[in-house]
């Protein structure tokens, strides 16, 4: 086909860049494990699943020296737990799903940003490095309540200890 | 018969006396005209929503804010487009083939456009009576009444028909024209009209064999996440069903426009065929933060997301090639100079023009939303939203405003006056700054964190959630801006239509030339069940494994919810 020699420059240096820049993401990605937000892991029946484990008990728990799983469950218009409290710089591995429609789990300026879809099982791995009350919210149109859906994630500092 | 005398801005602006015949004329016209009514719904319903959002105006009860915005997305995003673009093609192919269309061709168009009102009408009609408050998405296991989903399936089979239409047409050219290569634009067409059916195909089998029987209460549970992926199969290449009519336009009807030459007859045609292969199999990465998907086949989808920079790169350079001889030829020196030589007078380039600058803008936006791991600090933030507003509502829009400008007045035997010119460059100006207010804020504000698809909410007056106010006020202010732009338009399509002075050499419709020096495009571009099967393989790679997983392994289904 007849390109002229600069569209080929062009075209060489646009598909280089390219490729240099998927390759990065899939070093990102498969080299050191960033990832976003996924698992295969399903659920029963999403209206049942407060009567299995683990979504019976929605909560907080220490796993690790300084690892947390935070259990989670979403429904329309709100979510179980509402308030998280986890200790600065620890790990917090979220286990979340939704009971009924779509739901989204996402707290603002960080890469926690999950979709929450019934029947499946979202993971997402995380460490807060600021301390303070961070706001999570629903961000997948869930119905007529979908800007009331949110909570509170209060990340502590541990020496600190007034709390 | 051309005659040419001088016009607006430094541009020529030619009559000629060729005309529509009248059954052309009669179904182009309808559809515009369809189209035009519904932009102007759609762009109000968009005006009371950035109002809500700011905390503005109360909406009605009986009138809530995601009604609105299902009403704004399906009106602008499927219905407005989809009956534009057809228009626009449909014109073109009788254009570029033989002056009119054969008899098959229009009967094909008229059975298309009348599935396509109704259908939009049912979907409009159960969006109004509350039935159907699922956004354009229409994610399960929201449900909404039988009426939405057959009427989005009457839309989406009838521009099926409408594309028939134009393959019939285009076979019949071929026929009797053995040996020659086809019209850019008819080629360009037909390539819009596969990589449309391909896709919507899959958003078909998702409405018909998986929500309509659950809709109507025939089976109890739909799986979620199989139509979520049905439904980007589609989702995503309906973005390029946007984009490439405006592509065609800045290919093949502004080189003529600037006194240009189209550079290659080849290129133009890959370009297409690539952007077929490059834009279906490619949907998981609007679902990168979703389970269910193994991580392999979302980054694979990347990587193939990525390649449509491929054809954008070859489209740029062409562009401005064109741009540049053309420049030249009027006298234009040194390395830029071509650029002051541009008719930025002309309406008919003026808009398109600031869209092209704009697409440079959203297009680089595209590329962090598909990045495997970038994507998690803005997905589903407003960083989206602005973004297909600077893509579709800005670039795609603006462009389809140029095309109007003189379309309009090629069907109703009407002059172009120099104050409609006028009155176009300011429309575009003013649709050019809303929508960079609207989305310029959207991109910044969803950076900062704001949801998309989210009513007004302080949530519970959270610091953060209080920072991103100020920015929905710079919104609503694009919003009213466009609401304006939009009404001036109406007003021009009016004028243009209805009273400017009859006259029997109407503008020109603009057909570029192909260089003189441009080698012919080789046989294989114009072997369509090569790329067919391609597109249908690259699908396969992309796709079979992953879907054949989700009907494996699915999970039990969800029933049906009705949350507004
Ligand atoms: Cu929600
Ligand atoms: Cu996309």
């Amino acid at each position: 086909m007849d390109m002229p020699r600069y569209e080929r420059i062009w075209m060489n240096i646009g598909i280089g860049s390219l490729i240099i820049f998927l390759i990065i993401l899939g070093i990102l990605a498969f080299g050191m494990g960033i990832h976003p937000p996924d698992s295969l892991e399903q659920t029963a029946n999403p209206e049942t699943i407060d009567i299995y484990p683990p979504f019976d008990q929605p909560g907080v728990y220490q796993t690790g020296p300084n690892e947390y799983e935070v259990i989670m469950t979403s429904f329309i218009f709100s979510y179980e737990p509402r308030e998280i409290r986890v200790p600065l710089g620890a790990k917090i591995h979220f286990k979340a799903t939704s009971k009924d429609v779509v739901h989204g789990l996402y707290v603002p300026n960080t890469n926690i940003n999950l979709m929450l879809v019934p029947g499946h099982v979202t993971e997402y791995t995380y460490t807060f490095d600021e301390p303070g009350e961070h706001l999570f919210l629903c961000h997948e149109y869930c119905g007529t309540g979908h800007q009331l859906m949110q909570g509170r994630i209060i990340v502590y500092d541990p020496e600190n200890t007034s709390t | 018969m051309v005659n040419t005398k001088r016009g607006f801005g430094s541009s020529l602006v030619p009559l000629s006396d060729f005309s529509f015949e009248e059954p052309d004329r009669k179904l182009i016209l309808y559809h515009l005209g369809f189209a035009f009514f519904v932009l102007f719904l759609g762009i109000l319903a968009g005006l009371f929503q950035t109002l809500q959002r700011a905390g503005l105006i109360t909406l009605p009860v009986q009138l809530g804010y995601y009604q609105l915005l299902t009403a704004h997305g399906v009106l602008l995003a499927l219905v407005f487009t989809t009956i534009f673009i057809i228009g626009f093609l449909y014109s073109g192919v009788a254009k570029t083939m033989d002056g009119r269309l054969v008899p098959a061709a229009r009967v094909l168009g008229w059975i298309g456009y009348i599935m396509m009102v109704i259908g939009s009408i049912m979907a409009t009609y159960a969006i109004l009576v509350n039935e159907a408050t699922v956004l354009y998405t229409f994610y399960a296991p929201l449900k909404a009444s039988p009426t939405f989903y057959f009427g989005l399936a009457l839309l989406v089979v009838g521009s099926w028909i409408s594309g028939a239409g134009i393959f019939t047409n285009y076979g019949s050219w071929r026929k009797r024209n053995k040996g020659k290569e086809s019209p850019l634009f008819a080629f360009m067409a037909v390539a819009i009209m596969i990589l449309w059916i391909h896709a919507s195909l899959f958003v078909a089998i998702e409405v018909v064999f998986q929500l309509i029987p659950w809709s109507l209460g025939l089976v109890e549970r739909v799986d979620v996440t199989l139509s979520r992926t049905l439904f980007w199969y589609f989702g995503h290449a309906l973005v390029y069903f946007w984009l490439l009519p405006a592509y065609v336009y800045w290919y093949v009807n502004i080189p003529k426009i600037v006194g240009g030459k189209i550079l290659s007859s080849a290129l133009p045609r890959l370009t297409f065929l690539l952007f077929i292969l490059f834009s279906i199999p490619v949907g998981f990465h609007h679902q990168l933060n979703e389970p269910g998907i193994e991580s392999f086949w979302k980054y694979l989808q990347v990587v193939l997301t990525m390649a449509v920079i491929v054809p954008s790169l070859l489209t740029a350079f062409s562009l401005i090639g064109t741009f540049e001889l053309a420049g030249r030829e009027k006298g234009a020196k040194g390395l830029f100079g071509w650029v002051k030589k541009l008719p930025y007078g002309d309406a008919r380039f003026f808009a398109p023009f600031v869209a092209m600058v704009i697409f440079i803008v959203g297009g680089a936006g595209g590329v962090v939303l598909a990045s495997y791991q970038m994507n998690s600090t803005v997905h589903n933030t407003w960083f989206v939203t602005g973004h297909f507003h600077m893509t579709l509502a800005s670039s795609v829009v603006l462009t389809f405003f140029g095309i109007s400008i003189w379309l309009i007045p090629v069907l109703s035997k009407r002059k172009l006056t120099p104050f409609m010119n006028r009155l176009g460059i300011i429309q575009a100006i003013i649709w050019a700054a809303g929508m960079v207010l609207l989305s310029g804020t959207m991109h910044i504000v969803g950076l900062l964190g704001a949801p998309r698809r989210s009513s007004f909410s302080t949530y519970g007056d959270h610091e953060v959630a209080l920072g991103w106010i100020p920015y929905y006020y710079v919104i609503a202010v694009g919003g009213a801006l466009l609401t304006i732009a939009m009404l001036l338009f109406v007003y021009m399509a009016f004028h243009l239509m209805f009273i400017a002075p009859r006259t029997d050499r109407v503008i020109e419709y603009p057909i570029g030339e192909v260089y003189e020096k441009a080698q012919r495009p080789p046989k294989i571009l114009e072997r369509w069940s090569v790329w067919v099967g391609l597109s249908i393989l690259l699908s396969i790679i992309a796709y079979a494994v992953p879907i054949i997983d989700m009907i494996q392994h699915s999970p039990p289904g969800s029933l049906p919810y009705e949350p507004w």
